[in-house]
């Protein structure tokens, strides 16, 4: 039986010398078949064995993990969550997402620390102003929160910015009110915690080496614990997508897998109060955690990398455009720096579908946008895989759109994945 | 930071070169079949490992080189001119 938290137990458990805590997913051994197989533990995967268990009632599942829990991209993130897309497809998927991200601490009983702080699209000049008009606009039209704040606004929201700058002159900003971040690990253990209740079985430590097929489906797995058997397999492995589709036999797909670094550094008092994102021109985007930790990233490392680790050249980069508009945390010190890999699709956005092989099930090409996409991810993952159907949210998100020419390109930049 | 020992201009940083992804794509005819047309445009192998990729020397001396690298490690095994007509002269 699950324990809930609430304030009254976290009070009790001050009072008894906090005895009271209980392991919340232990360490079980993989049984020989399941319902539903999903591989892959981070955010996304956990997510979906959640949702099928609690939405769909399909409990005999299984989460295999080849590390640990959140050790890949779910811990690597720069932990934005927002829905400012403009393009069918990206727009009532993300917009999804952020509506369950709004219930998911009282969903989940468990806090993710989900912080609607405003997400702030600076912009410098006036054709920027025009093109972010059109799709904060649109964004509107589709009931997606967005507004302008115009320079005086923005001095009042954040101060700090370089202002004073001639060359990178800040006119305004589009902002989404609604987005904001989230505490990472808590969104993994939150999913963990709360799948493990409902029965589902999280295995750590079980890479999966291949694939069963039977009569041209996909039956089972073989793993470094032994084969599992499963009616359908869900592959949640961004990152390493391509190198599971191979051994699946999905062949090739519209990936390419490159590296995008992070960047934390020592804590500060408040100074960043919302997501600031310095685009279009430069390429930054830098939130305040909790413990006071400036977040921050950039551009992707651009060539094919499976490596988790970045390369100087952007370091410095990302680090001149901080200057730009932040000049005042110059003397700041780096706490740490981290790379993650990722699938960068030929559009610039994912696929959540079903695929030729019966039995397996695809979620993958998150590009930048993973972390956000957690909860309706895995909401939208286990309604295609419990019901063979996709849910409408992410009706648009197929693999066959290339095919078809209905590439869901936000930015416009073809079929580059280093670019999006 | 990469090093990519280019044949005209000799080592260089990996930020004068502008990465243009796997060589091993052929671009098929004007008139061939959509499908073929899918694959070249839109489907990649991405390995984890050995790679054969192009690299465009947009800050040197302009040209394409034909890259082996590792996606894992990203140690460079061979460089080659793309252009097989000045690799042949080059000789």
């Amino acid at each position: 039986m699950r324990q809930r938290y609430n304030a009254l137990s976290v009070l009790w458990g001050g009072l008894t010398g906090q005895k009271h805590w209980k392991q919340v997913w232990g360490r079980p051994e993989p049984k020989p078949h399941y319902d539903v197989i999903i591989i892959g533990g981070g955010g996304h995967g956990l997510a979906t064995a959640y949702y099928l268990a609690s939405e769909h009632k399909i409990r005999n599942v299984a989460v295999l993990e080849k590390g640990w829990l959140g050790g890949g991209n779910a811990g690597r993130n720069t932990t934005i969550v927002r829905s400012n897309y403009m393009v069918p497809g990206n727009t009532e998927f993300y917009e999804h997402s952020l509506k369950l991200w709004e219930n998911l601490s009282h969903e989940l009983n468990y806090n993710v620390m989900f912080s609607q702080r405003a997400h702030v699209n600076l912009v410098f000049t006036p054709s920027q102003r025009d093109a972010m008009a059109r799709r904060y606009n649109l964004m509107r039209l589709n009931g997606i929160d967005g507004e302008y704040w115009d320079q005086d606004e923005l001095r009042r929201h954040a101060p700090h910015l370089n202002y004073e700058n001639g060359r990178f002159p800040i006119l305004g900003a589009y902002v989404q009110p609604r987005a904001g971040t989230a505490r990472h690990d808590a969104v993994n253990w939150g999913f963990a915690r709360a799948a493990t209740a409902l029965g589902v079985d999280i295995i750590q430590g079980c890479e999966v080496t291949g694939f069963i097929h039977k009569a041209g489906a996909v039956v089972g797995v073989e793993t470094s614990k032994g084969e599992i058997l499963a009616d359908k397999i869900g592959m949640a492995v961004a990152g390493h997508t391509s190198v599971l589709a191979h051994k699946a036999g999905l062949g090739k797909l519209p990936i390419e897998t490159h590296k995008l670094q992070a960047y934390v550094s020592e804590p500060l008092k408040p100074i960043v109060d919302q997501v600031i994102v310095f685009g279009g021109i430069g390429h930054f985007y830098i939130s305040q955690s909790d413990k006071g930790g400036l977040v921050f990233g950039g551009d992707l490392d651009k060539y094919n990398s499976y490596a988790q680790k970045g390369n100087l050249p952007v370091y410095e980069n990302v680090m001149a455009a901080c200057m730009q508009i932040l000049p005042c945390v110059g003397r700041v010190k780096l706490l740490r720096q981290w790379a993650g890999v990722m699938d960068m699709s030929m559009d610039g956005s994912p696929f959540i579908t079903k695929t030729d092989i019966p039995g397996l099930y695809l979620n993958a090409g998150w590009c930048y946008g993973g972390f956000k996409a957690t909860p309706g991810s895995g909401h939208c993952f286990a309604h295609t895989i419990a019901r063979d159907a996709p849910h409408e949210a992410n009706a648009g998100l197929t693999l066959n759109r290339y095919r078809e020419g209905r590439q869901i390109d936000e930015t416009g930049h073809g079929p580059v994945p280093k670019l999006h | 930071m990469l090093r990519i020992d280019c044949p005209f201009c000799g080592p260089r940083d990996h930020t004068e070169f502008s990465y243009e992804g796997d060589a091993t794509v052929e671009y098929p005819a004007l008139d061939a079949s959509e499908d073929e047309w899918f694959e070249a445009v839109f489907l990649r192998d991405n390995p984890r490992g050995p790679h054969s990729e192009l690299w465009h020397h947009i800050q040197g001396c302009r040209s394409f080189l034909v890259v082996q690298r590792d996606t894992l490690t990203h140690q460079i095994t061979g460089i080659r001119l793309a252009h097989q007509p000045t690799a042949e002269a080059l000789k």
